[in-house]
């Protein structure tokens, strides 16, 4: 078992065609990834890598072959259509790796994929990988990865690469690694996903990596001290960033707060999270928290 | 993005905001001209992309001419937070009866734009907000339905006793929305939005940030930017699609990702050192963006060392080495540089650095160790 995708997920490619599409598609299905379709208005009929079909849209798609889960990289301007698309085609969790969707097409997107009951991870992320399972959806490299029992969330991308890097060669393997994305509006929050840990029996403790802006960290400490019973151990990049990200009057008036790394800080360890201060004090905290989970 | 206040009521007015009349100078001869031909009072502000400019002592009223070039001598040059004053916008002065506050943002929490305004506008609003927030009204707007003319009615209704300043508040909201969809706005701002004792409705302030993910579909919008107001590393860094912010430290770092670029940074700080930038070269393995990132870098005088670390993933370890190899050849670089690939196509990447003897690293740890040894 993993979080979000396992065995039973039949994958199409939104995008397959194009360069990252096409690119990561071969890596997925190396990594053992049911990948069932793809798809790229105007290129349906064509066979991807001699095998895979590809569909005009993913209703077809979805039709055709049952696939359940959609991953999108569709360039920027047109991600937010291509979330919609996926949604109204009926898949149950789409994952969208496009960077630089513009803010208000998400505000659209996001309310229609939930009158759909669907599960959005991203936009701008690097997508899930569940080394169990040997299947990701998504960009992570397979190759840092380990079956094992913590599960990873995170805000980033390549430092979710260097934290998983440094958690399997010290021996901790994984059963879900999961990027939220960073940007302001996104599909799947720290909550959703520590839901998802918490209920999984192959999680047995949870690395979280936050970064500066916003309050999903503060609000992920709150849960984790109200329902998590699985220990957590938290990063939080940007304890040196500088002031000045932050949007005027309105953006202090809504959060009530600057999204500082140390107000981050404090909230997990007055829920009795500990914190890593640097990377590679990670591992030795997740040894303290939960002992005999090194393989 | 951010863009100057004289912008801001430029795109306000063309939504039918109603604006004080206001035109923008360098120098005080200007100034004077302008004040001149208004014949009434003025106000003359400082055009710098940075808040607190009133406190600073950027912004002063003028009741003649002659007192308005007074003021622009003092105010052209000024250094606000680290920014120079190159240019005023002189607006009619206004009588105040009272100062109410507009805002719409986009909001992570509900996912949704939201509305603020409260009726105890002016410069200490974020203290109200801190210290009386049932004083700042919410309301939280359906991206698909729009914002409904009742709704920005009802809002009105608690901003002001008067039903004709309520009608004129309602229609300015509409328009302040109208005008944050319009222009793909992450923040658009009017504080104050002025009651004039002849119950008048004005908007004498106004603020708006865009959207960067938007800029491709707003080309009149790119075309406000000012460049001249930002560092010049920051402009050449984002020409090349790069997102770079200088700091004060003498330890330069190259890093692919934000998060783990912050993470870089805060390390250096935890080894004793002091980040001079953060710099990230993005997802794609371009050799030109490490040539330019080293350029950028070294424009600082005070940088004495670089840290490189990459861990590849869609960035390919062996493009950044080959964009190293040409730096090297086409720059003149004096400072140490400490390498950390690892990653995609890294066994490559190490192949190409071999002949360079570097000091390379295994981790970042041990690379932010090295680029403080060396830098000190």
């Amino acid at each position: 078992m993993s979080a979000f995708i396992d065995k039973n997920t039949r994958l199409v490619v939104q995008g397959i065609t194009g360069r990252d599409g096409s690119f990561h598609a071969k890596q997925m299905m190396e990594y053992g990834t049911d990948l069932v379709a793809g798809v790229t208005p105007g290129k349906g009929g064509q066979k991807f890598e001699g095998k895979v079909p590809v569909f005009d849209s993913v209703h077809e798609a979805v039709i055709e072959t049952a696939a359940n889960t959609s991953v999108i990289y569709v360039r920027a301007a047109f991600a937010a259509d291509a979330i919609c698309e996926a949604a109204d085609a009926g898949v149950d969790v789409i994952v969208c790796i496009t960077e630089g969707v513009p803010v208000i097409d998400m505000a659209k997107a996001l309310p229609f994929v939930r009158e759909k009951g669907c599960r959005l991870i991203g936009p701008n992320c690097p997508g899930i990988i569940a080394p169990r399972d040997t299947v990701k959806v998504g960009i992570l490299p397979a190759t840092i990865v380990g079956p094992g029992a913590v599960g990873v969330v995170s805000r980033s991308g390549t430092l979710t690469y260097e934290v998983v890097f440094q958690l399997t060669s010290n021996g901790y393997g994984q059963s879900t690694c999961i990027g939220i994305g960073g940007d302001p509006l996104i599909g799947t929050n720290f909550i959703d996903t520590l839901e998802a840990f918490e209920s999984d029996e192959d999680t047995k403790a949870v690395v979280l990596i936050g970064e500066i802006g916003g309050t999903d960290e503060q609000e992920a400490a709150d849960y984790i001290k109200a329902k998590m019973s699985k220990p957590v151990v938290a990063f939080i990049a940007g304890q040196t960033a500088p002031e000045g990200k932050r949007m005027g009057h309105a953006g202090a008036i809504v959060s009530g707060a600057a999204g500082t790394a140390q107000e981050k800080i404090e909230a997990f360890e007055k829920a009795k999270v500990p914190v890593a201060r640097i990377p590679s004090e990670i591992t030795k905290l997740l040894g303290e928290a939960a002992p005999g989970l090194k393989v | 993005m951010k863009i100057h206040e004289y912008q801001a009521k430029e795109l306000f007015r063309a939504d039918g905001v109603p604006v004080p009349p206001g035109e923008v100078a360098r120098t005080a001869d200007e100034v004077y001209n302008i004040a001149r031909r208004y014949g009434k009072p003025v106000v003359v502000k400082s055009q710098v992309l940075v808040g607190g400019r009133g406190k600073a002592g950027g912004v002063k009223l003028a009741k003649d001419a002659d007192e308005a070039r007074k003021h622009a001598e003092t105010i052209l040059g000024m250094d606000i937070k680290g920014l120079t004053v190159d240019k005023v916008l002189i607006t009619q002065a206004v009588k105040i009866d009272t100062e109410i506050y507009l805002g719409v943002i986009m909001d992570r929490a509900s996912q949704r734009p939201v509305i603020m305004a409260s009726a105890a506008g002016g410069v200490e609003i974020e203290e109200v907000a801190r210290e009386n927030p049932d004083a700042i009204q919410r309301l939280t707007v359906d991206p698909l339905h729009g914002l409904l003319p009742f709704q920005s009615r009802v809002l009105a209704s608690k901003l002001h006793d008067d039903f004709k300043v309520i009608r004129q508040i309602a229609t300015i909201i509409e328009k302040l929305y109208r005008t944050f969809v319009r222009v793909d706005a992450s923040l658009a701002e009017i504080n104050p939005l002025v009651v004039t004792p002849e119950g008048k409705v004005l908007a004498i302030d106004a603020k708006i940030n865009i959207d960067d993910n938007a800029l491709y579909r707003q080309p009149e919008i790119e075309s406000l930017r000012d460049l001249s107001a930002e560092d010049p590393g920051e402009v050449a860094a984002r020409e090349m699609g790069l997102s770079f912010v200088r700091l004060k430290g003498n330890v330069g770092n190259i890093v692919n990702g934000a998060g783990l670029a912050m993470a870089t940074m805060d390390l250096i700080k935890t080894y004793g050192g002091e980040p001079a930038n953060f710099l990230d070269i993005g997802g794609s393995s371009n050799p030109e963006k490490v040539i330019t990132a080293i350029d950028i870098i070294l424009g600082d005088p005070s940088v004495k060392s670089i840290f490189i670390n990459i861990f590849g993933g869609i960035t390919r370890c062996d493009d950044v080495a080959r964009g190293l190899v040409t730096a090297f050849e086409k720059l003149d670089i004096k400072l140490p540089i400490v390498v950390r690939l690892t990653g995609t196509n890294e066994a490559e990447a190490k192949e190409i650095l071999a002949k360079m003897d570097l000091p390379t690293a295994d981790t970042m740890d041990g690379g932010v160790k090295k680029a403080i040894e060396l830098a000190s």
